[in-house]
């Protein structure tokens, strides 16, 4: 009887400070006391700091007048616009510098990583030689070396270097022709969607019979046919509507046409460049982490080059390639918040000049800091669904 | 006794055949290598052009034409620009990198004080060199003067106001003097931070979990320019009033916490690929949890997440520069400052300054990422794949 007494007895501890638990729940809670504290005391900090220097807290400045000017805008704005609205055109050039970034990145990236996998000698050196340089270097030197380096030493306007396609190159940026679309141009894109739509179309149903059959068709030539052929036809339907706005010589400057200017130029070609030595190392990566076997077995089976690298190789590197290609992404977005060094308008910039005039620091670093996360979980989110398409589907 | 010999068997070694002469040779590489089919020979020939189309022209900019020396402008420009060199000279004005050396290294750290710097620079060397070659005995004695001796004695040799060395105001470091001690201290503080970042991201503790996850995601969401301007912007406003910041300070600590976050993921990486296993025979030995991660688990993860390591160190070395946006002079702030200077500018100044310092950048981190790849091969177990 006693010994099952004792059995019956919870298992004696020394003390509750041992217990796991209870020891758990007493560090939380001593973190949260100490967070807690701590954001207080920069909470109550700050308030007493910006009533010292009367600054009113809230987001009411965005309605206020900016009164400074931006050099590039997408969307029309002037002086006389918003706080908000200035915000708002640094987020679109933010936008548009890393959208055509990340293109050039990409296919340089993938030329480059493609060429260290060459056989060939020379190529295979000259595209290490790229990546191992601008690996190495930081990408706000490389901005400078294209600002300062090389755009800002061109010609002046006056003699201005000319290019193919009457465009030009002076110290004040690229000059190009300037499309005029005229009354009609709606049809050139209607029929540019229609050439995409049925060229997915005819994708799809080459597939089914190839599925169904085992007969191919020339889906490619067939949707660059279609992709090219329809707008041009829309064109010469509407009665060809497009005409140029060339840039023209006087005396000092180039008039009209479309100018990139030198901060946007150095930007752009400065992250594109650098991004792309890392693209190129993670392309490489991947295709380097297919399994030998597998191209061997193309092979075996009687696949050509082109069609082993097309159907076997680069669907199985892709699902390598995508995680960090995804972080390249974000990394030229971050990346070209270094826009401000060159004084190119970027969200950055902008909010900072919006920082500077109303002193309201914390909402601009908070609006910056929510902007820059709600653009890194988008594109990790899309990145992300991308990754579970192309994810190998397990049996 | 008949020898019937009908079988046969050679005593000596046949001598070897030298091989057929399509396979060996230079011909043969080229064959091989340059071009061994039509589409491989049209490559040959388009990188052949692009290297003679620029590769001379790198060399006659950067050392034929270069200027070496000179005591101001006119001697890297044209003679229409006021200089003496003939009209279509263009070439690399070493002359302004070697003008300007003093402050490249060291901003406008009293002339008279620069051996307080080099000191540190020697110790660095003399402390750092033993650490990084594997056979050189005592490497826990030489681990502790470097992280934490080092950083003492240079305190207060950089900084003075001690021991009869004047003070010197960190708004007069500059150059590769600011480079080098921004990226050691953030590599110093940033590893062990991501290590108790990581720590913290896969611990039981929910709360603790939370702050983690939310500090790594929103440092990793931001550019760090946005980490700077807060440093120096809002660390002003965080604290009570009167009190103020030394601005290298400020830098210092955006971009250590910056760094940390990255450090912690690569940890993660490493945590993760651990078998869970070793966590399991760890517990059952009865360790602690510190003593789990300290003997068990730590020089596991770390042994394998090298490489990543090692790329954010590279990152944060560059990322250093960004504190020229805050009006510091690393050394890229201190060289861009110098184009502004009348008596160098030219159109060569800011290309050849600017190559100088991506140069200095470029032995930096090409360096490091050699190193890693040799201690890569060196600590391999050979237990991948």
């Amino acid at each position: 009887m006693a010994s099952q007494e004792v059995l019956r007895e919870e298992p004696s501890r020394a003390s509750l400070i041992n217990d796991p638990k209870v020891r758990s729940i007493f560090y939380q809670c001593l973190v949260v006391a100490l967070l807690v504290s701590g954001v207080w005391w920069i909470v109550h900090n700050t308030i007493v700091n910006l009533t010292n220097l009367h600054i009113a807290s809230g987001f009411a400045f965005l309605r206020g007048r900016a009164g400074f000017d931006i050099s590039d805008t997408a969307i029309a704005y002037t002086s006389d616009s918003t706080y908000g609205r200035a915000i708002i055109v640094g987020l679109i050039n933010t936008l548009i510098v890393a959208f055509v970034g990340i293109i050039t990145a990409t296919i340089i990236g993938f030329i480059v990583g493609i060429g260290r996998l060459s056989k060939n000698w020379l190529i295979q050196k000259i595209c290490t030689v790229y990546v191992e340089v601008f690996r190495n270097i930081p990408p706000l030197l490389v901005i400078f070396f294209w600002y300062s380096g090389v755009l800002a030493v061109l010609p002046a306007p006056r003699d201005s270097i000319n290019l193919p396609f009457s465009s030009f190159l002076n110290q004040r940026g690229f000059y190009f022709p300037r499309a005029i679309w005229g009354d009609g141009s709606w049809l050139i894109l209607v029929g540019l969607l229609a050439g995409i739509a049925m060229a997915w179309f005819v994708a799809h149903k080459a597939h089914q019979r190839q599925m169904a059959t085992g007969q191919q068709f020339p889906v490619f030539w067939t949707s660059l046919a279609l992709i090219i052929g329809l707008p041009l036809l829309a064109y010469a339907l509407s009665g060809f509507p497009l005409t140029f706005d060339f840039p023209k010589q006087s005396t000092f400057n180039l008039t009209g046409g479309f100018v990139v200017k030198p901060e946007f130029l150095s930007l752009y070609l400065a992250l594109s460049f650098y991004t792309a030595a890392f693209i190129a190392e993670i392309v490489r990566a991947g295709i380097r982490g297919v399994a030998r076997g597998q191209s061997e077995a193309t092979a075996a089976l009687g696949l050509r080059a082109g069609q082993a690298l097309r159907l076997v190789v680069v669907p199985q590197a892709m699902r390598i390639v995508i995680p960090p290609l995804a972080s390249q992404y974000l990394n030229l977005t971050k990346n070209s918040s270094l826009a401000i060094a060159i004084g190119y308008p970027d969200l950055t910039a902008t909010t900072g000049t919006v920082l500077n005039q109303t002193g309201q620091a914390v909402e601009c670093v908070v609006i910056m800091m929510v902007i820059y996360l709600a653009i890194s979980l988008l594109t990790s989110l899309l990145m992300n669904w991308f990754n579970a398409k192309m994810a190998l589907v397990e049996r | 006794m008949q020898e019937h010999d009908m079988s046969w068997v050679r005593t000596e070694m046949a001598l070897a055949q030298p091989a057929p002469a399509g396979v060996v040779g230079f011909g043969a590489w080229v064959r091989k290598n340059l071009i061994a089919s039509a589409g491989d020979t049209i490559l040959t020939i388009v990188g052949i052009a692009l290297v003679v189309m620029i590769l001379p022209q790198i060399i006659n900019w950067a050392f034929i034409d270069a200027v070496w020396t000179g005591p101001n402008r006119t001697v890297c420009a044209t003679v229409a620009q006021g200089g003496i060199q003939p009209d279509g000279w263009s070439g690399a004005c070493w002359a302004f990198v070697n003008a300007k050396f003093g402050q490249i290294m060291f901003g406008t750290y009293p002339v008279e004080e620069r051996w307080r710097p080099i000191l540190v620079g020697i110790l660095l060397v003399v402390l750092l060199l033993p650490m990084l070659i594997p056979s050189v005995p005592r490497k826990g004695l030489n681990a502790l003067l470097l992280i934490v001796v080092f950083p003492i004695v240079s305190f207060f040799l950089l900084v003075g106001g001690a021991f009869g060395l004047e003070h010197v105001e960190t708004a007069r470091w500059g150059g590769l003097l600011v480079t080098l001690s921004l990226s050691f201290v953030a590599i110093v503080v940033s590893l062990p931070l991501g290590i108790v970042l990581a720590l913290g991201r896969r611990s039981r503790m929910p709360v603790v979990k939370m702050l983690c996850v939310i500090f790594i995601e929103a440092v990793r969401g931001i550019p760090l320019i946005t980490v700077l301007f807060m440093a120096s912007v809002m660390l002003p406003l965080f604290l009570p009033p009167g009190v103020t910041f030394d601005k290298y300070l400020r830098a210092l600590i955006g971009v250590s916490l910056f760094a940390a976050a990255y450090m912690a993921e690569v940890v993660r990486g490493g945590l993760q690929a651990i078998p869970k296993g070793q966590y399991e025979g760890a517990d059952s030995l009865g360790l602690g949890y510190w003593q789990k991660m300290y003997l068990i688990v730590m020089p596991q993860a770390l042994k394998l997440v090298i490489p990543g390591i090692v790329n954010t160190f590279i990152g944060m070395f560059k990322d250093t520069s960004l504190v020229t946006i805050i009006s510091m002079f690393d050394l890229l702030g201190i060289v861009k400052q110098n184009f502004s200077d009348a008596n160098w500018a030219t159109a060569q100044t800011a290309r050849s300054g600017l190559i100088f310092a991506a140069f200095v950048f470029w032995l930096f981190c090409f360096g490091m990422s050699r190193y890693s790849m040799y201690t890569e091969r060196r600590l391999d177990t050979g237990h991948k794949r």
